[in-house]
């Protein structure tokens, strides 16, 4: 008599109410970090009002700006090397039918995925530390390096599923009207694979600026990223000045994510 | 004799893979295709004719034997270098290119100027009635413009050679009507050689020249389409085109016995021994009595101009008749008739 | 013989194309794996750093203690916990993702078509957030003057602050909130590919929800749950950010213990024989669930 409501065999007792749970719990943390970057007051523990202050003193601040400028220097070297280095392993890989190796490709590729990222740290801070003494130099290459490697299976997998996709009577059609293979390249297959290669590269630039374990262990002293200035920080007190700086480097991941989904539902 | 060639497939032979998993597409295929002339390949699904036009296209080596365009050898010319263009059967426009950038593809890579693009594009796009849509994506088109762009892409480089591999198996039977007269009109006007791929024994009937038969790899006959319909060279060719009964037999002196017990006349070329006849259901004329064979009526349907009479004989073996409506309609089913066939229209075949 | 060459050719083509890339993990990701294997088997520096002396002095402190006086050698106790805890904690970290993530997965799964992109939308935002913000998004909660304790406080449920920071427990909620998504995503894709008419035909069949649960939808979907547990154990049992940060130091785990040993222990080697170890743990873990998967998946 109280069953009035249909039976529906997608439902399953709870499932509902804990999946809402889930989603409130993902959430309430950020939304407090947010809002919070937001507060008035001189302490992180009392509300005191709407306020971009904490933005401004991280403005200004001369540490802030140098980890952003070197975050971004960065991300954009890796996302370039990656995504160019990828999407010629993507093609490689894909359009070419299988060949003996492959399987070696695909593992090397993907490793980053698969070993612990301390241990990658360890291996790096091993191995470039040597590299440093041999050499004298100190720059920002091997963290560009290290991003890069890092980076190259986060570019390689929506450039290969972009491809695998694609059919290939496009560079058939294309050979046939005279094109030779680089022309096909440059004006069928490139122009065609460009979403996913724009895709890749954004994943690739939002995993190198959010890095933090690599970093911290191949870093050279005074080359803080957002993330390791953040990390260091934290040593101290937490302070609102922390939370504006994970708010704005919040906001950009999410536009960029924005971004990819789009990139990638266009044309399918 | 004295018309040039155009296309001269010498003893093709395309095996893929090795060893146990070896695949033969073509055994040994030589073919000859005139200058200007429609030239049709049927057969079907899977009996190579696709992997015949790719190895002239370019887009696979044959395993043996040697492809020759115009009297050079082209054989392991890779496919940008060769003056022969394709109409792909899933047309395989560029989706990123407006309809005049798809068109003027393949000029813009042999690096004409610019200026010439644009004349020759303008005027392959009249000649397929699309001068309105050349800035519209192939998105934006429909099934049959978007075959009328894939048709214009490939004729903008004014090939030696025109390949055609289904192109119309996608359109609907009006449209795939229309394009047919379509592509004839084209083929006049151009003159260039066409070479079309299909399954369909009408198309290639209604549209070629000359038409290759294909089986399992091999060519089994080539000819016009009247040399195909009439006399074919043996049994899968004959019923592969149009609709055709066969019936054993045995040669007698100038006759045939066929399991009734009857003896036909037929014109024979030689044959001895067991054989098999080949009629054509329109050949085959009912009457009520009289000399012939007794046939009882199995089944008849009415398609219209014609109707078909499904007829058993004597030895419980079938043949088919198609007569024209108006002149029949008097028999039913469970009648007995006598079968009458003119002896030129009985194909005599090697059993 | 054409074959045979164009089959090379393409192989060819294929590595040629891959060179850059391979150059460049094996040159900044897995050549410098082997340096940490060697290193592991290496003499101690006299600060940091080795000497090119073969020892086996860092795989012994893995588990062992030599006393500074009498040499009598004992379990590391300090190692062991440590290694209890990291396994403990990962254990829990995955059984609580699961508990969350299966409904969660389910939910996305069942949405009609056009509103399921946004919610798997709302768990890959997540998922592609810096790690780190996660992780203080997760203390500003459960700090002691953070809005857990406060709200429990204003509520009079509680006088004092609970003191949830700097405790396994910090840790275990922090990696649980971090690696949600990496157990949802895995489980959505197997429930998405799930045929509900089998559910139908559950309880034609007279079972009970609880029945279909256990009988016909774990079963279907396990290489999804195999998959989502794997993801959500091996960056747990690697884990360093977060028990950094919410552990505070004390409550360490392998990943900080081998940082450790690069920083103030400057001991290379025990911390190289760490990182192999726990490679090894993780390479083993991958194999079998490769196997495990690649059995059950049903044979089309």
């Amino acid at each position: 008599m109280n069953k009035k409501r249909a039976f529906d065999v997608t439902t399953l007792p709870g499932f509902t109410f804990i999946a809402i749970l889930s989603f409130v719990l993902l959430y309430a943390p950020i939304a407090t970090l947010v809002i919070y970057s937001f507060n008035g007051g001189n302490s992180v523990n009392q509300w005191g009002g709407f306020s971009l202050q904490w933005y401004v003193v991280a403005f200004n601040n001369q540490a802030v700006q140098d980890a952003t400028v070197r975050s971004l220097i960065i991300a954009l070297w890796a996302s370039v090397i990656s995504t160019t280095v990828a999407m010629m392993a993507a093609l490689g890989t894909t359009r070419r039918g299988r060949f003996k190796g492959q399987t070696a490709i695909y593992m090397i590729i993907n490793q980053p995925l698969m070993v612990p990222e301390i241990v990658t740290a360890v291996a790096l801070l091993i191995f470039f530390s040597s590299v440093k003494i041999a050499t004298g130099y100190t720059g920002l290459g091997y963290l560009i390096l290290a991003h890069s490697a890092f980076c190259v299976p986060f570019a390689y997998l929506p450039i290969k599923a972009r491809l695998e996709g694609m059919d290939t009577s496009m560079e058939t059609a294309a050979a046939d009207l005279y094109a030779t293979p680089w022309q096909t390249f440059r004006y069928v297959t490139l122009p065609l694979l460009l979403p996913g290669v724009i895709a890749g590269a954004m994943l690739a630039f939002i995993i190198s600026l959010d890095n933090v374990i690599i970093t911290e262990f191949v870093k050279s002293a005074g080359q803080d990223t957002l993330p390791t200035y953040m990390l260091g920080q934290l040593r101290r007190a937490l302070t609102p000045e922390v939370n504006a700086i994970s708010t704005a480097l919040l906001a950009l991941t999410v536009l960029i994510l924005i971004a990819f989904v789009f990139l990638t539902k266009k044309r399918e | 004799m004295n018309t040039p060639i155009a296309v001269d497939a010498r003893n093709i032979g395309k095996i893929y893979a090795t060893g146990k998993d070896a695949v033969t597409a073509l055994g040994d295929v030589s073919i000859s295709i005139e200058k200007g002339e429609f030239f049709t390949l049927l057969g079907p699904s899977g009996c190579g004719k696709t992997t015949l036009l790719r190895c002239i296209a370019g887009f696979e080596t044959p395993t043996s034997g040697s492809i020759h365009l115009s009297g050079r050898d082209i054989t392991y010319i890779p496919p940008n270098q060769r003056p022969v263009n394709t109409v792909f059967q899933s047309y395989a426009l560029f989706p990123h290119l407006s309809v005049a950038q798809n068109v003027g593809f393949g000029l813009k890579m042999l690096g004409k100027p610019a200026g010439d693009v644009a004349k020759a594009v303008a005027r392959v796009l009249a000649l397929v009635k699309l001068e309105d849509f050349a800035d519209r994506l192939p998105q934006q088109l429909s099934g049959g413009q978007q075959q009328r762009v894939a048709l214009a892409r490939a004729l903008a480089p004014e090939p030696e050679v025109l390949l055609l591999d289904e192109p119309l198996s996608a359109l609907d039977l009006k449209l795939r009507k229309e394009m047919q007269s379509e592509l004839k009109r084209l083929q006049t006007e151009t003159g260039i050689t066409f070479v079309f791929v299909t399954h369909d024994q009408e198309e290639a009937l209604t549209m070629s020249n000359r038409i290759g038969v294909m089986s399992q790899g091999e060519l089994l006959q080539v000819g016009t389409p009247h040399d195909i319909y009439e006399h074919p060279v043996n049994r899968f060719v004959a019923d592969f085109i149009g609709e055709t009964n066969f019936l054993e037999g045995v040669v007698e002196g100038h006759q045939v016995r066929i399991g009734t017990g009857d003896a036909l006349d037929v014109v024979l070329d030689g044959q001895v021994g067991a054989v098999t006849l080949a009629i054509r259901p329109e050949q085959v004329s009912l009457t009520t009595a009289g000399a012939g064979i007794a046939a009882q009526i199995a089944e008849t349907t009415y398609l219209g101009t014609d109707t078909h009479y499904d007829l058993k004989l004597g030895d419980g073996s079938h043949i088919i008749a198609r007569v024209q409506s108006k002149s029949a309609g008097t028999f039913n089913v469970g009648d007995t008739v006598s079968i009458a066939i003119d002896a030129k229209a009985v194909q005599v075949l090697k059993s | 013989m054409k074959g045979n060459g164009a089959q090379r050719s393409k192989g060819a083509n294929g590595w040629l194309l891959s060179a850059p890339a391979l150059v460049l993990l094996v040159f900044a990701a897995s050549g410098p794996l082997l340096i940490v294997a060697v290193y592991s088997v290496l003499e101690k520096g006299d600060y940091s750093g080795v000497r090119w002396i073969l020892s086996g002095d860092g795989w012994f402190r893995v588990l062992f203690e030599r006393d500074i006086f009498d040499q009598t050698v004992s379990f590391a106790d300090a190692n062991l916990s440590i290694f209890w805890r990291s396994v403990k904690l990962s254990i829990a970290t995955t059984l609580i993702t699961f508990a969350f993530g299966l409904p969660t997965a389910w939910f996305i799964a069942t949405r009609p078509a056009k509103s399921r992109a946004f919610w798997l939308f709302l768990i890959t935002i997540p998922f592609w957030t810096n790690l780190l913000i996660r992780t203080f998004a997760i203390m500003e909660v459960i700090r002691n003057e953070g809005i857990l304790n406060t709200a429990l406080i204003n509520a009079g449920l509680i006088s004092e602050p609970i003191q949830i920071l700097y405790t396994d427990t910090a840790v275990l909620i922090g990696m649980a909130y971090v690696y949600l998504p990496l157990m949802v995503l895995p489980l959505y894709a197997a429930i998405d590919r799930f045929d509900f008419r089998l559910i139908e035909a559950g309880y034609d069949l007279y079972a009970s929800r609880l029945q279909v649960l256990r009988g016909v939808i774990l079963p279907i979907i396990k290489p999804g749950i195999i998959a989502g547990s794997i993801l959500v154990f091996i960056p747990s049992l690697g884990a360093y950010v977060t028990p950094r940060v919410l552990g505070g130091g004390k409550n360490m785990m392998i990943g900080n213990f081998i940082e450790l040993q690069f920083g103030q222990g400057q001991n290379w080697p025990l911390g190289a024989a760490l990182s192999t170890l726990l490679l090894l743990v993780v390479l083993v873990s991958l194999l079998v669930y490769t196997r495990v998967s690649s059995r059950d998946t049903p044979h089309e």
